[in-house]
């Protein structure tokens, strides 16, 4: 059997569709992150510093998972 | 039509070519912004007073904010004393370097090489392990971060290279390329907005001129997103080496 001919022509870098799809599960996580905090901080304005903190911490940990994701789509 | 690609952050070289001190635009910049902020902090604290002039009251502000906000409140006002000229030094760094990056002339901010960034990880990661071997001693800080407290023992053997890689090598990992990213990529979306305006005003006619004043508000209003992702930048590294090490003192 002949070889087939190709019906799309797509050219470039497949990483960057590699990186498009890892910023969807940070984007979603570090969403939730905020909302959360900013309905107990409504709920408790007194500790709003202590939940901040404890916002950038989960910050820092659900957007390595995105930094990853471009330095990934760089290095390849 | 200047087209933003990766090969802006390369110039070339203007002086000591092929050594490890060689100078281009951007090295000048960050020696202009080191120079700035130097000269800023020693003019408001020449001839301190106990009442304090309006110079030495934008200053006093401007370091409070570090000290009180980042520091005191992560670290607690006892523990926070040993470690708030580091992070105050940290926080205006990263804010000078990144400031350049909107200002006209320059257009360009040194955190946006890895260098900078990376220097600046590696300097948290020796302040939070040295906090966390004074708070614990060696063997205990590695015990400590390693092997939490409050998990059955069997989880250890995937729990221990999960701690392990997440915070010896993610943390100063991610603090670096967050603030590379983050400026890199507001520095090719500016240069792409006003050098779109600029060809739709000079080398187009007709309609396509209307687009060019659409162009030359999303980079005025892109430029005042900067400067705050500038500062926000500075305080998300600057806190986040505070909590990291408050989090290596503490006994898990």
């Amino acid at each position: 059997m002949t070889e087939g001919s190709p019906l799309v022509n797509i050219v470039g870098n497949i990483a960057t569709i590699g990186y498009g799809l890892a910023t969807l599960g940070p984007g979603i996580g570090i969403g939730l992150l905020v909302a959360k905090t900013q309905e107990s901080v409504a709920r408790q304005p007194e500790v709003a510093g202590q939940l901040r903190i404890n916002m950038f911490i989960g910050m820092a940990l659900v957007e390595a998972l995105g930094l990853i994701g471009l330095v990934a789509g760089l290095l390849f | 039509m200047h087209i933003p690609s990766i090969a802006e952050f390369f110039p070339p070289v203007i002086a000591f070519e092929g050594t490890i001190f060689e100078i281009n635009r951007i090295t000048l910049v960050r020696l202009v912004s080191a120079l700035a902020v130097s000269l800023l902090f020693w003019a408001a604290a020449r001839r301190a007073q106990l009442v304090p002039g309006r110079a030495q009251n934008v200053a006093e502000m401007a370091l409070d904010f570090v000290r009180v906000n980042i520091a005191e409140e992560v670290l607690g006002e006892r523990r926070a004393r040993p470690h708030v000229p580091l992070l105050t030094v940290m926080f205006f760094a990263i804010v000078a370097m990144n400031i350049t990056g909107v200002v006209p002339l320059l257009n360009m901010a040194s955190t946006s090489v890895v260098t900078v960034p990376l220097l600046l990880a590696v300097v948290a990661w020796i302040a939070f392990v040295v906090a966390g071997i004074k708070a614990h001693g060696a063997i205990g800080f590695v015990r400590a971060s390693l092997f939490p407290s409050g998990v059955p023992w069997p989880i250890y053997i995937i729990l221990a290279p999960i701690e392990l890689i997440s915070t010896f090598i993610l943390r100063p990992a991610t603090l670096t390329v967050r603030l590379m990213a983050n400026m890199l990529a507001g520095h090719l979306l500016l240069v792409m907005f006003f050098s779109m305006t600029s060809y739709l005003f000079v080398e187009t006619s007709g309609l396509m001129k209307g687009l060019g004043v659409l162009t030359f508000g999303a980079a005025f209003a892109f430029t005042l997103f900067e400067i705050f992702v500038a500062v926000l930048q500075a305080y998300i590294f600057t806190l986040l080496t505070a909590v990291y090490i408050s989090l290596a003192q503490e006994a898990h």
